[in-house]
C-alpha cells in the first residue's frame, strides 16, 4: 500500500501535466482536422474529410514534397560533412578530445535565431561572401542567396549538423579497435575493413543521427520563414500561415497531422533498422 | 587519407564558428548596414540600454523561463525517480509517452496548444506560454535525471535505511545530493530551451506578451538594424556561460561517479 502511495505521488504530476497539455491537446487537433472552418476564422462543428482531401491537390503535394526531399537531403549532406568528423575526433588524443567536441556543442546552445540571423548577415546581397567575393574579384556581380531553396538548405545543414555528430561520435568512440585490427590481419585492405566492421559496428550512431536531423528538418518553420523569406513554401510554413494570417485552423490541424504522420514513418523504420541491426549481429 | 580527414575538420569548424564570429565581430561596427564594415563602436551596446521593449521581453523571458525551470525539474525528477526505482504496469507505455514532446515538430505541439486553449478559454498569456514549455522540459529533465539514476548503485540508500533512516531522511541525506548534480543539469538545459524557444512561444504567447526570441524575430522580419548584432552578441555570451555551467555540474557527475566505481 504504501508502496503505492509513493509512486501515486511521483507519477501525479507528469500524468497530470501530459494528459492535460498534451494528449489533449493532440485531441483537439485530431477532431479539429475533420470540421469546417468558419467564415471569419473561427470554425463550424460539421463533419467533413475536405481538409485531407485538399491535402491531394497538387500544389500541397508539391509542398510535402519540397520538405521531406529539403529534410533528406539535408540528413544526406550531414552525415557526410559528419562521419569524417566524428570518426577522426573518435581517434584523436583523448585530452583534446573533450575541447574539440565542447567546440560543436556551443552552437547548439546558441540561439536557433540567431543562428540563422547570421546566415542573413552572409548571405543577403550586400552580405558578407558577396563583400568578400567583391574583394577578391573586381568584376563581381552580386549574388542573390538569401531568400532561394539553397539558403534554407544551408541553414538547415548548419542548425542540425551537431545533432548528427554528437550520436556519430558516441558510436565511433566506443567501437572496439582490436576488431579493426583482426580484419587487417585477416587480409582485409583498410578500404574493406572500414566498409565492413567500422560502418555496421556505427549504424546506431548512423541512424540515431539521421533521425535527429531529419525530424526536426521535415517540419522546420523558421529556417524556411527567414532565409528563405517567404517565397518558397515548406508545410511548417502552410502550417503557420493557417493560424496566423489564413486563419482556416481546420485545414492546419489537417496539415499538422499529416506532418505527424511523416514524422511516425520515419520514427517506426528508425526502430525497424535498429532492430534488424541489433538481429543481425 | 589523413590529409582529407584535417582537410574536413577545418571545414567543419569554419562553417560552425564564421557565421557566430561575423554577428560579434558586426556587432562593434559603427555603419548603419548589418554587414558593411566602416568603424569600429560600442554605440549599438549603449542602445540596448535605452531600448524598453527589449529589456521588457527580456523580463518576460527570464520569467517564463525561471518558472517553467522549476515546476518542469520539480516534475521531471519525481518522474526520472518512479521510473527507476519502480516497476508499474505503465512504465514502458510512460517512458515512450515522455519522449513524444521531443519527436513531434515543436510547430505541432504548438497549434495543439493553440487550439486547446482557444477551446478551453484558457488566456493566452504568460501562464500559457510556462505551461506549454513544461510540457518539453519536463521530458528533457526526466532524460537528464534518470541518466544520472542509472549511474549510482541503490547500496547507499539501503544502508542508510539499515543504519535506521526514515525515507524521507534517506531521500534527503543520500539521494537527492547523490542526484543533485542530474537534477542542475536538467534545470540548467530546461532553461536554456526555454529562453531559446521561438515557434511554442509564437503561437501560445498572447498579443503584448512579447519575450525575447519573439522580440527578435520580429526585429527580423520588420526592418533588421544593426542593434540586432549586439543582442546577438549579449545572448551569446550568456549562453556560454550557461555551457560552462553545464559542464561544470555534469562534470562532478563523472568525477564522483567514477570515485564510487
Amino acid at each position: 500500500m504504501r508502496r503505492n502511495y509513493h509512486l501515486f505521488v511521483l507519477l501525479f504530476p507528469v500524468v497530470f501535466w501530459l494528459v492535460c497539455f498534451f494528449l489533449l491537446p493532440l485531441v483537439s487537433v485530431f477532431i479539429y482536422s475533420f470540421i469546417e472552418r468558419g467564415m471569419y476564422g473561427g470554425v463550424r462543428w460539421n463533419f467533413t474529410l475536405e481538409n485531407y482531401s485538399r491535402m491531394f491537390d497538387g500544389l500541397y503535394l508539391g509542398i510535402l514534397w519540397r520538405s521531406v526531399s529539403t529534410a533528406l537531403i539535408c540528413t544526406a549532406v550531414c552525415l557526410l560533412l559528419g562521419y569524417p568528423f566524428a570518426y577522426y575526433l573518435a581517434r584523436y588524443r583523448p585530452k583534446h578530445r573533450n575541447i574539440l567536441l565542447l567546440l560543436v556543442v556551443v552552437p547548439f546552445w546558441t540561439n536557433f535565431l540567431i543562428r540563422t540571423y547570421a546566415w542573413i548577415l552572409i548571405l543577403r546581397t550586400e552580405g558578407i561572401l558577396n563583400n568578400f567575393l567583391g574583394a577578391v574579384f573586381p568584376n563581381w556581380g552580386p549574388l542573390e542567396l538569401l531568400n532561394t531553396p539553397l539558403a534554407v538548405q544551408i541553414g538547415l545543414v548548419y542548425g542540425y549538423l551537431p545533432f548528427m555528430i554528437l550520436p556519430l561520435y558516441a558510436a565511433l568512440e566506443q567501437l572496439d579497435m582490436s576488431l579493426l585490427e583482426a580484419a587487417q590481419d585477416l587480409g582485409a585492405s583498410p578500404r574493406r575493413a572500414f566498409w565492413h566492421v567500422t560502418v555496421p559496428l556505427s549504424l546506431p550512431g548512423i541512424l540515431a543521427g539521421s533521425m535527429l536531423v531529419f525530424i526536426p528538418t521535415v517540419g522546420a518553420f523558421l529556417t524556411p520563414d527567414l532565409l528563405g523569406g517567404g517565397k518558397v513554401s515548406y508545410i511548417g510554413n502552410v502550417i503557420e500561415r493557417q493560424f496566423k494570417t489564413a486563419r482556416d485552423w481546420p485545414f492546419g490541424s489537417a496539415l499538422s497531422f499529416m506532418l505527424m504522420g511523416i514524422v511516425l514513418v520515419g520514427t517506426v523504420l528508425y526502430f525497424r533498422a535498429l532492430q534488424g541491426n541489433e538481429s543481425a549481429k | 587519407m589523413k590529409r582529407i580527414l584535417e582537410v574536413n575538420i577545418g571545414l567543419v569548424y569554419l562553417f560552425l564558428y564564421v557565421p557566430i564570429l561575423a554577428v560579434v565581430v558586426f556587432s562593434f561596427n559603427s555603419g548603419d548596414q548589418i554587414s558593411v564594415w566602416e568603424g569600429f563602436t560600442f554605440g549599438w551596446y549603449a542602445k540596448l540600454f535605452e531600448d524598453a521593449a527589449l529589456w521588457r521581453a527580456c523580463r518576460n523571458s527570464l520569467l517564463v523561463a525561471g518558472v517553467a525551470t522549476v515546476i518542469a525539474t520539480g516534475i521531471g525528477t519525481t518522474t526520472a525517480l518512479a521510473i527507476e526505482r519502480y516497476r508499474f504496469r505503465f512504465r514502458t507505455a510512460l517512458t515512450r509517452c515522455l519522449y513524444l514532446p521531443i519527436i513531434i515538430p515543436d510547430i505541432v505541439l504548438a497549434i495543439a496548444l493553440l487550439i486547446f486553449y482557444v477551446q478551453t478559454s484558457i488566456p493566452v498569456g504568460l501562464i500559457s506560454v510556462i505551461i506549454a514549455h513544461c510540457v518539453f522540459n519536463i521530458a528533457y529533465v526526466t532524460i537528464v535525471v534518470r541518466a544520472r539514476l542509472q549511474g549510482y548503485d541503490n547500496t547507499l540508500e539501503e544502508a542508510a535505511r539499515d543504519l535506521g533512516a526514515n525515507e524521507w531522511q534517506t531521500f534527503w541525506r543520500i539521494t537527492f545530493p547523490l542526484i543533485a548534480p542530474g537534477i542542475i543539469g536538467g534545470a540548467l538545459l530546461a532553461f536554456t530551451l526555454s529562453i531559446d524557444d521561438f515557434v511554442v512561444t509564437f503561437f501560445t504567447a498572447g498579443v503584448g506578451y512579447t519575450t525575447l526570441s519573439v522580440h527578435i524575430y520580429s526585429l527580423l522580419k520588420f526592418g533588421i538594424t544593426p542593434k540586432i548584432n549586439a543582442i546577438s552578441t549579449m545572448l551569446l555570451a550568456n549562453s556560454i556561460v550557461f555551457i560552462l555551467l553545464f559542464l561544470w555540474f555534469q562534470g562532478g557527475t563523472t568525477a564522483s561517479q567514477r570515485q564510487e566505481a
